[in-house]
């Protein structure tokens, strides 16, 4: 603890001093290469961007062709919706043959059809119609039959309400309601999933880069020969990614307040908290990875394999877990980014709802511990 | 000319075994592809089959437990609890034990018998607001069934409209199909740009590059020596997750195999070309690995993959027009379900081209330039 070469005095222990010094080490070496900071900063300002105002699973604006074979008024009517729907962009036209072909051209998504004896059938009661959807879009193809039975109805619903209330038949009208999203607005489950995003890139994703060009460039061999001890590098090595990890994290909620008006009923302290835990945890990830592989390209592919697609594809956020078969239902119990999504999602619409709170950040912080003691194991053993 | 052939092959030959020799590099290649694609099948649906709810059922009544079981057997739908009151009502969707929860009010039966329209209240969890749309449309479906019945028992006096729908190339309309013919390009693209990105990076940090450049290869060999190991593997790739999809989830083959790989074929070489460019921007491999992914999300997110690229603004639709995995998922889709031909895909063809001529040229420039 003396003081060298005239440096001021440090009230710091050595074993401070020497993280510090660290982690010094690693911030100059990520300001003089700026591709740690574009995957820190600049990605997750492309995907706020993107995830914002790109992705979308409303469908609206449907092309579909409208084939009256012989109209007459009362189709007209049955047909109206079409005009005028704001959903639909409906091209109307007396040959089923020519709106086959616009389908096959891609050019409409659906097909309504009424054929040549479709004004006799509805006269007599029938009214069926029939319709045509192309399926290789499944999700979009099923809300559109949905939006068209809607649209045919309404000559009926037009009669409805102007009948007079009396004996008629009686029907169920199903009101909904969307807890947590009146208003149906996607950013509201978007913005949940791209902080999940954003953290596992920076936390896994870049600490196992990082590291594993240590291991293979041999320089934390090095490292290991000087008096700093494993805990102390492995320290000193994620400093530095859990502050760009933060930064991530109060980027996207700074667009997901501003930019795109997403309340957060929770209480803040306890998502920096969650947050910082699921940091942790995917920090540990790489860092295992990265020790366990040494080779860059291997360490990437397996942190992507291993954390990053399931965080966007098995976490929830995108896709229901409960309708996945249960042998892979059983894997994302092991996901971090499951207990992460449930969470954040919980803390933004729904507020503090501790009986999903306590568990999963309780799941969370038993998954932090292990992980990060494995990851010192594991450093440690590769050094022998 | 015979002898750059050789040259290129020699080179191809190095650069393969290069990549395949580490056993842990070669697992990483080939079975990575198989598990996401075996995964991503199963898990990656919008439909749902399995929904809790719960029921505050206030009238009690034949009419109102004859809808309820239309829920429950619609093998969607079970039933976790019969509430009472709202505030337990509130506590199941808090806590996600219940997606839905419906409320049917007092005099339900009274008023259908009336002839009055009767609402219901159908609250779901808009945590999750796409799950939620789609279970409320479950919901609406069960519920327009039961109206039908409602009016045909007690004598209406025309009946509801009805819709008879077909579905072209997915007749059950079952998201797997999409999915699992576009993870042929989506899975391949992946790591085939980056392999690509890495291949030069990584002998640009070893120092091997200039031993490379003394050799008589001239720079456009290097490019198609370091561009062909790539494209090799990305096929196999494409034809290992080609096959999960014909024989584990036996989704029918409409098209050509030929076709098809004349899809798959320029699409890998836009994505190597865009890999060489990447890698002729680089100096190290992690800039190379950083740079590719951050080029890989975008297209990702814009590709269509898991929003329909019809819902996107505009002017994001035009940005999707360099995005070569965008047309990869388009061609494989329409060839694997609709069996389009080489003439109806020309439109998604010469963009992929476009790409691969911009990217290998201006990779080669880089190259170039670099060298001088």
């Amino acid at each position: 603890m003396t003081p060298a070469q005239g440096r001021p005095a440090s009230w710091l222990p050595a074993k401070a001093r020497r993280i510090r010094a660290l982690v010094r080490k690693e911030f100059h070496q990520m300001v003089r290469d700026p591709s740690t900071i574009a995957m820190g900063i600049i990605l997750p300002v492309i995907l706020i961007l993107l995830f914002g105002y790109g992705l979308s699973l409303d469908v609206k604006d449907v092309k579909v062709a409208v084939v009256v074979e012989n109209p007459s008024p009362m189709l007209s009517e049955r047909t109206s919706g079409y005009r005028l729907s704001p959903y639909f962009n409906a091209r109307f036209m007396d040959s089923l043959w020519q709106a086959e072909d616009l389908m096959r051209r891609r050019e409409v998504d659906g097909i309504v059809h009424f054929a040549s004896d479709a004004d006799r059938r509805e006269s007599g009661g029938d009214t069926r119609t029939h319709l045509v959807v192309n399926g290789t879009d499944a999700n979009r193809a099923r809300i559109i039959l949905g939006y068209d039975l809607g649209v045919l109805a309404m000559p009926e619903q037009r009669q409805a309400s102007k009948a007079l209330p009396g004996p008629g038949v009686g029907q169920v009208v199903v009101q909904d309601r969307l807890w947590f999203n009146e208003a149906n607005d996607s950013h509201y489950f978007l913005v949940p999933g791209l902080i999940v995003l954003v953290m596992t890139l920076i936390g896994a994703f870049l600490t196992s880069m990082v590291m594993a060009r240590e291991w293979e460039r041999g320089t934390l061999e090095a490292l290991f020969v000087t008096p700093v001890r494993t805990d102390e590098i492995l320290l000193g090595k994620t400093i530095p990614y859990f502050a760009q990890g933060m930064i991530g994290l109060l980027l996207c909620l700074l667009a997901g307040k501003w930019m795109f008006h997403v309340p957060i009923l929770g209480s803040v302290a306890v998502l920096a908290v969650t947050s910082m835990l699921y940091l942790l945890v995917a920090l540990a990830i790489g860092l295992l990875i990265s020790s366990m592989t040494k080779n860059q390209f291997v360490a990437s592919q397996i942190t992507l394999l291993a954390t990053f697609l399931p965080a966007m594809m098995l976490s929830g956020f995108l896709f229901d877990l409960r309708s996945i078969p249960a042998f892979i239902r059983l894997l994302t119990y092991l996901l971090p980014a499951k207990y992460y999504v449930a969470l954040l999602q919980t803390l933004f619409l729904a507020g503090d709802v501790w009986a999903v709170i306590v568990p999963n950040t309780l799941v969370l912080a038993v998954m932090a511990i292990v992980l990060l003691a494995l990851a010192r194991l594991v450093t440690r053993k590769r050094l022998s | 000319m015979r002898e750059a052939l050789l040259r290129i092959i020699a080179l191809t030959r190095k650069e393969l075994l290069a990549v395949l020799k580490d056993p842990r590099s070669r697992m990483s290649l080939l079975i990575p592809p198989i598990i996401q694609c075996l995964v991503f099948g199963y898990a990656a649906t919008y439909d749902l089959t399995d929904v809790p709810y719960v029921v505050i059922d206030q009238d009690r009544s034949q009419a109102s437990r004859e809808l309820l079981s239309g829920l429950d057997g619609s093998g969607v739908f079970h039933r976790i609890a019969n509430l009472e009151r709202i505030d337990q009502l509130k506590a199941c969707i808090d806590q996600r034990r219940a997606i839905v929860a419906v409320q049917i009010g007092q005099d339900f039966q009274r008023k259908l018998e009336a002839g009055q329209q009767v609402g219901i209240q159908v609250i779901s969890d808009g945590r999750n607001s796409n799950t939620a749309a789609t279970a409320s449309g479950y919901i609406n479906t069960i519920v327009a069934t039961f109206n039908a019945t409602w009016r045909t028992q007690h004598g209406a006096s025309a009946p509801a409209p009805e819709v008879i729908s077909r579905a072209w190339f997915n007749p059950n309309l079952e998201s797997r199909w999409v999915m699992i013919p576009s993870l042929i390009g989506t899975l391949t693209m992946m790591q085939t740009l980056m392999l690509t990105a890495m291949s030069i990076a990584r002998e640009r940090e070893q120092g091997t590059f200039d031993q490379l450049l003394v050799t008589p290869f001239r720079p456009a060999e290097i490019m198609v020596g370091k561009a062909l190991p790539c494209m090799l593997i990305g096929g196999i790739q494409a034809t290992l997750v080609l096959m999960v999809a014909q024989l584990w989830f036996a989704i029918p083959f409409a098209g050509s195999f030929i076709t098809l790989y004349v899809g798959i074929i320029l699409f890998l070489l836009s994505s190597v070309g865009i890999g060489l460019f990447i890698s002729s921007l680089t100096a190290t491999m992690q800039q190379a690995m950083l740079y590719s992914f951050m080029v890989m999300m975008p297209f990702m997110l814009l590709s269509g993959l898991t929003t329909s690229i019809s819902s996107m603004p505009e002017s994001l639709q035009y940005a999707t027009l360099v995005n070569p995995l965008r047309f990869a998922i388009e061609i494989t889709q329409r060839v694997y379900l609709e069996g389009a031909g080489i003439s109806q895909l020309i439109g998604d063809l010469w963009p992929m081209a476009i790409i691969a001529a911009v990217t290998l040229t201006a990779a080669s420039w880089m190259f170039r330039r670099r060298l001088q």
